[in-house]
């Protein structure tokens, strides 16, 4: 009985990037978009949300499903890009104050969260989405309410003509791809951003690396069963917060290089898409809400970003309806979270009923 | 006396214990809104009356959470399928330029078969997924939301006043009920005192009869079982009561009375909002429920009615009065920290004991 399960798992697990890849091979003749043109975009999609997607990849190995407040390290890493826009820096300094100016906000966003998964243990995902909008509104109120009356900035175009609030979106002429830019290679005419990658690989090897540690190990103990990691004498709580602390601060380096990429902010609304997004990414690169490597992320964000920029002009080509193809890739990427977790969580329950009947019978 | 003392102490202690700080706290909080009102200006006569007009637009969209959570499957996140029935009930009965009393009560006819339907399919997901009910529900409502949003645009309604005119087909953004059937329920047999205060009789009977039926069904035969699958599977199961079945009953339910309350919401607004409209519908109806004492696995009317009045009464209240003090639009955070707040106590509170 068991080879077929597993094998049945095997397949389930693979469906959600089989049925993308046969999407793909249909839509990009449809859509009617060179294939440079394409390979282009992908690179640059790449080096833009890969960061933000490896986050998730943490909080799996924990047993904690995917982690929808990773929206929280997005946050900490807009809040630094404001303030130091705000202070006039540029180029590659800005990035790295942003960044250190993301990290203790990460760290006590990520403890916060963490807390708060751990009085939730079991409903750790539906927990932490809703940690995500909870703290949206705290975002809102910082930044739209505390800066330029409590906290000062000094720069009058970021404020809201009022006089104080962050405006809706602003642009960063001074950090527009710094790290893009620093370090590139022209490859057929297409600028690969090597420094970016790199840091990329940085974080996928530490990520690694992290896995082989006693800590590593103890939460992918704490993952497995967290009954047996406590009799193991493993602090699973503690073990629980530092994954999502972990999780939180590449979120928010993600969100950081990701903003670098784009080159504007929309104060408001960038980080709100940035979990759904990631989660969609993550899941259609083969990923579960209980198993996440590195290869599910480049796999997911490859596919997912190929599906976004080839379904509208596919939809036009199609039917005629570029707003019908807008919809049909918002459908899509709630589907994929939809049918994924449907189909894991079904697996799951299977694995369980059976695991169940054989226990049975051993008792006759 | 000490032993008198000790027992009154313990009477309050219950009390508390029972309603639960936050509901108190937002009372508290929603009574020195009331208080200060006049002081800054505002009509309390007004007031009043926004807070019982949105108190019958939203009641039955929270008296949805019922069903879902008695019978086990905690929070009705899903709640966009039911208000998607609604949607197609509504116009549907419009396209047909069915007006006042009878429009409504068609567009409740078409909403029910849809919903049923589509409460069916809801409750096969919540099934595949136990343990996991509200994250699918969630993703579920979402996806349905944006399928419908391709469906608007390409199912064939023709009224002039409801597709886009410039190429006549593909239903708009929003639809105004004006000369339909805007708020049919809220004027019949209204009360009206002075210039300012009016009382929406028909939304409060309907609402109160939706309540009385819902109440009803849980004290039949099959209403019983659905409790007993939510608070005990094994003595569910012992009893013969297919506990599956249940549940895809109360999805059912849930997602009907969630169309029913869509039809009721619109009539009361005046507008129908289509395509991403609905997406995130089913919270504020979430935190409602949660704030008039609910958990996520218990759930009664009272709970419902409370919390549709002190939810609506701060969203009603704050936006005015802190605007009144401060001069800002804080109230829209509040909003959000208040509602999501709520709903995250509520899944943190019994964290002991419900993974299944």
């Amino acid at each position: 009985m068991k080879p077929k399960y597993s094998l049945k798992g095997a397949l389930i697990s693979n469906l959600v990037p089989i049925v993308f890849l046969m999407f793909a091979a249909f839509a990009v003749p449809m859509s009617g978009l060179s294939i440079p043109y394409l390979l282009h975009e992908m690179i640059s999609r790449l080096a833009r949300d890969s960061l933000l997607v490896l986050s998730l990849v943490i909080p799996v190995l924990a047993g904690m499903g995917l982690n929808f407040g990773m929206v929280l390290g997005a946050m900490a890493g807009q809040i630094g890009m404001v303030l130091v826009v705000d202070w006039g820096l540029g180029g590659m300094p800005a990035l790295l104050v942003a960044a250190l100016l993301g990290t203790p906000i990460s760290i006590g966003l990520g403890y916060f969260c963490g807390y708060i998964l751990n009085l939730a243990k079991g409903r750790e995902m539906v927990t932490s989405y809703i940690i995500g909008f909870f703290m949206n509104g705290a975002y809102q109120f910082l930044l739209l309410y505390c800066m330029g009356s409590i906290i000062p900035i000094t720069n009058p175009e970021l404020l809201l003509s009022r006089g104080y609030g962050i405006r809706n979106s602003m642009d960063l002429p001074n950090i527009r791809q710094v790290l893009d830019r620093l370090v590139s290679v022209e490859v057929f005419g297409m600028d690969i951003p090597i420094l970016t990658f790199a840091v990329i690989a940085v974080f996928c090897l530490l990520i690694v690396w992290f896995k082989t540690t006693k800590i590593g190990q103890d939460m992918r103990a704490v993952g497995r069963n967290r009954a047996v990691a406590n009799g193991a004498g493993i602090p699973v709580e503690k073990t629980r917060i530092l994954a999502i602390i972990i999780s939180t601060l590449i979120a928010c380096y993600g969100q950081i290089v990701s903003l670098q990429n784009l080159g504007t902010i929309n104060t408001y609304n960038s980080h709100e898409q940035v979990g759904i997004f990631s989660i969609a990414a993550l899941l259609v690169g083969g990923a579960t809400a209980e198993n996440a490597s590195i290869a599910n992320v480049f796999v997911g964000v490859f596919l997912f970003h190929l599906m976004f920029v080839v379904s509208p002009m596919a939809g036009k080509n199609l039917i005629g309806d570029a707003q019908l193809g807008e919809y049909f890739r918002v459908f899509v990427s709630y589907g994929i979270i939809a049918v994924s977790l449907l189909l894991h969580a079904w697996k799951k329950r299977h694995e369980m009923l059976e695991r169940r009947l054989l226990e049975n019978d051993g008792k006759e | 006396m000490k032993k008198k003392d000790r027992m009154h102490k313990g009477g309050i202690e219950k009390f508390i214990a029972n309603f639960g700080w936050p509901r108190i706290i937002i009372a508290i909080f929603l009574l020195l809104l009331f208080v200060i009102a006049p002081f800054i200006g505002i009509d309390v006569g007004t007031s009043l009356s926004d807070m019982l007009v949105r108190v019958g637009m939203n009641g039955i969209l929270v008296l949805a959470m019922v069903p879902m959570i008695q019978s086990g499957c905690g929070l009705n996140f899903g709640l966009p399928l039911g208000i998607i029935a609604g949607l197609v009930g509504a116009v549907t009965s419009m396209e047909y330029n069915w007006q006042g009393l009878f429009g409504f009560g068609m567009a409740v006819l078409f909403a029910i078969p849809l919903a049923v339907l589509l409460g069916v399919m809801y409750g096969y997901f919540i099934n595949m997924a136990k343990g996991d009910e509200m994250m699918i529900g969630t993703y579920v409502g979402f996806s349905v939301v944006a399928f419908m949003s391709m469906m608007w645009l390409r199912l064939p309604y023709r009224n002039p006043l409801l597709v886009w005119g410039f190429s006549g087909t593909g239903l708009r953004t929003t639809i105004s009920l004006t000369g339909f059937w805007m708020k049919v329920l809220d004027n019949f047999l209204a009360i009206r005192i002075g210039p300012r205060f009016f009382f929406p009789t028909g939304s409060f009977i309907f609402f109160a009869l939706c309540c009385v039926l819902v109440w009803a069904f849980f004290k039949t035969k099959t209403g019983i079982a659905m409790s007993a699958v939510g608070s005990n599977p094994q003595f569910a199961r012992a009893h013969g009561v297919s506990e599956d079945r249940m549940r895809i009953v109360s999805v059912v339910l849930s997602t009907v009375l969630g169309a029913v309350g869509m039809v009721v919401y619109e009539q009361s607004y005046g507008f129908i909002q289509l395509y991403m409209g609905p997406l995130y519908m089913a919270f504020p109806a979430v935190a409602a429920i949660l704030l008039g004492g609910a958990t996520i696995n218990s759930a009664t009317i009272s709970n419902v009615v409370i919390g549709t009045f002190l939810f609506q009464g701060i969203l009603t209240m704050t936006p005015s009065v802190i605007n009144g003090m401060l001069q800002t639009d804080v109230a829209e955070v509040i909003r959000i920290l208040v509602s999501n707040g709520m709903i995250l106590y509520a899944l943190t509170r019994k964290g002991k004991g419900t993974v299944k």
